[in-house]
């Protein structure tokens, strides 16, 4: 498909630890149209952020290491590029916001100094051009005083105030792409609010495509077109957002919204849990990664790790079992 | 800040107060006297010395000493009332007669400038030895750091340790043996330290420790700062490599080599009393031995407090520093 955005083939991603090498993403492939929003969705440590950093080529290495696939932005393969041909791309066609705003910005550089930077770079604007351009860009944010806060350290910020500076930084250079790497698990309730309604409203103005990494289900269905949910550095089922949420078909997205609170139950439903923990992979599952914590698992999710089929129109999973009979599909 | 500052001044008084107050105990304490000598030369007899002691005000009792040291007293035999440390006055030698410790110190020989003081020689050989440290130590960190389990990585910290766990005066010997006794490259007893060859090796044994600790706690901060999410972010800008090291890492990281600047000139200070006298370095260092060995009492308290005074000096330089590299350091709140 030529319309692409952006198109990521067979992704592998290992890192190297003490006590062996750990497979964090294992053949991840889905693709990304102009002005879509794609919510990823998985527990920490399903190698959903790592996915991210490996197209951008931002996984520390060593330890880590881009084993193999291709990722294709506007035809050209992010994987391949020199590092100076993908500084090019960074920041300025493709932005990224991270988790933790306490901790992403350098505290010892000023807001505007931060914000000029991709400007100045990217934009090849002069130092007072960037910093008028940086007012403007905190003001877009709903930073109040724009102008004055831009000589301001990020200490002087709260958590919500760093985590719109952090969004404005990355649409300074108005980027066909924005990665949101889980932007408002650090913050609380009502901030996580505020982001996710500053972001949707940058979207429309500015029509950008955005991934956004979460681990809340419910933050994405309002928001994405589509989803996919990872397992173990898999795609386990990658589908329309409505799709997901009426018809869920794996037994790990089952479990994910059976763990979610929902306005529409029925007295006294209590919130289930999935039993155990995500798997650490040192070695290439030959089996389903879930089936240790499914309770569907049969014997045969023991012995071949399911591809991804299509079950419906645009909806794929990777599984055996057909929960709802629980038979083989 | 300025007030920051005066209030830090002014806590040197008790400070020095006290410096002086432990030393003044701690040293005559100690067995022996000025007016003793060595067992083969002419002995001062029972009645000069007790003349010496009434004419140094040593008969009077140890509070009225002390507090004729830091505060004044009248002269037994001028009656005249003579001001003590807190004029400035750190009192006649004992043992070089007719000259103060001020003089002995601070004033350079017939026609010569300040720095050729004894105070002047110390000053330079230190500010010498910690540039070193400063200037090779801090890129040594951070290259190892950069080529993290590399040869060079290897290379720097062995440099580093070896510094760190070689005394100075191990060390001191090694190179007087080498590059005095052996190659002839310079003189082993120098009298002519106008000629900056000579410098090198004191200033290279003084500050070999310090340039290793600086250079092991660079590499340590850069390490820790490379795997911050600020220098993510930084990247993630599409920074180029150098923009990312130099500035959005290394003002992160020299954070604590900062901190350590202050006692680190502490440190050189104290090794400058072994070094000065190794190499015969006609500082202040080798004369504060020589004035303990020779129980100068006032040169001993002297240059006690002027090197209490110039670490206290570096330590609140070290903290007015913090203020233009961390702007999450505020001074005086």
């Amino acid at each position: 498909m030529p319309d692409l955005l952006l198109d990521v083939k067979g992704l592998e991603t290992t890192f190297k630890t003490p006590d062996g090498i750990v497979h964090a993403v294992n053949g991840v492939s889905f693709g990304l149209k102009e002005g879509e929003t794609l919510g990823v969705v998985g527990e920490s440590g399903c190698g959903k952020s790592v996915t991210m950093l490996s197209v951008l080529g931002l996984i520390p290495s060593p330890p880590g290491k881009v084993k193999e696939g291709t990722a294709h932005f506007f035809g050209r393969d992010l994987l391949k590029m020199t590092s100076a041909e993908i500084r090019q791309i960074r920041g300025a066609q493709i932005g990224m916001v991270f988790q933790d705003p306490m901790t992403s910005l350098n505290p010892v550089l000023t807001i505007g100094r931060q914000l000029e930077e991709p400007l100045v770079v990217h934009l090849g604007m002069t130092r007072a051009q960037a910093r008028n351009r940086a007012a403007e860009l905190l003001a877009m944010v709903g930073i109040p005083n724009a102008k004055d806060r831009l000589s301001d350290y990020p200490h002087q910020f709260s958590g919500g105030m760093r985590q719109r500076v952090m969004i404005s930084m990355a649409l300074a250079c108005s980027p066909q792409l924005l990665i949101a790497d889980e932007p408002t698990t650090a913050l609380d309730v009502t901030i996580q609010a505020q982001i996710t309604d500053l972001v949707k409203r940058l979207r429309s103005e500015l029509g950008m495509a955005i991934i956004w990494i979460t681990h809340d289900l419910g933050v994405v269905a309002g928001f994405a077109q589509r989803v996919i949910v990872m397992y173990g550095g898999f795609i386990i089922e990658d589908s329309i957002v409505n799709e997901l949420y009426v018809n869920p078909t794996h037994p790990y997205t089952i479990g994910l919204l059976g763990s979610l609170p929902r306005v529409d139950a029925s007295g006294h439903e209590t919130l289930t849990s999935i039993e155990g923990s995500p798997p650490l992979l040192y070695e290439k599952p030959t089996h389903c990664p879930f089936a240790p914590r499914c309770k569907w698992a049969m014997e045969r999710c023991w012995k071949e790790n399911p591809p991804l089929e299509t079950v419906a129109p645009d909806h794929r999973v990777a599984c055996w079992v057909d929960v709802k009979t629980g038979r083989a599909r | 800040m300025t007030t920051y500052i005066i209030r830090r001044l002014l806590w040197l008084i008790p400070v020095l107060l006290t410096v002086s107050a432990v030393t003044f105990v701690v040293m005559r304490s100690a067995p022996g006297g000025p007016w003793d000598t060595d067992a083969e030369r002419r002995q001062v007899d029972a009645a000069t010395a007790k003349s010496l002691a009434a004419y140094y005000g040593l008969d009077k009792p140890m509070w009225r000493q002390f507090y004729a040291y830091v505060i004044g007293d009248t002269n037994s035999q001028t009656k005249e009332w003579v001001c003590g440390v807190i004029c400035g006055n750190l009192g006649p030698s004992y043992r070089q007669r007719g000259r103060t410790v001020q003089d002995i110190l601070f004033a350079p020989p017939e026609g010569k400038t300040f720095w050729q003081s004894r105070f002047g020689y110390s000053i330079r050989l230190g500010v010498l030895a910690l540039s070193m440290a400063i200037f090779i130590g801090i890129p040594l960190g951070i290259i190892a750091a950069l080529r993290q389990n590399t040869l060079v990585d290897y290379t720097a910290l062995f440099i580093a340790t070896s510094g760190i766990s070689v005394p100075s005066f191990v060390l001191a010997i090694f190179l007087i043996i080498i590059f005095a006794s052996r190659l002839h490259w310079i003189d082993i007893v120098v009298d002519d330290w106008t000629q900056f060859k000579y410098w090198l090796m004191p200033m290279a044994v003084l500050g070999f420790g310090t340039l290793a600790f600086t250079a092991r706690l660079t590499r340590s901060s850069m390490l820790e700062v490379m795997r911050q999410d600020y220098v993510r972010t930084a990247r993630a800008k599409g920074l180029a490599e150098r923009v990312v090291i130099f500035i959005h890492m290394l003002k992160n990281a020299l954070i604590p080599v900062i901190t350590i600047l202050g006692p680190a000139l502490a440190g050189l200070v104290t090794g400058s009393f072994i070094i000065e006298t190794m190499f015969s370095f006609p500082g202040m260092g080798r004369a504060y031995v020589q004035a303990i060995g020779q129980r100068d009492y006032s040169m001993i308290m002297g240059t006690t407090l002027i090197y209490a005074m110039l670490v206290a000096v570096a330590n609140l330089s070290v903290d007015i520093i913090y203020v233009f590299i961390d702007p999450r350091i505020r001074l005086g709140e």
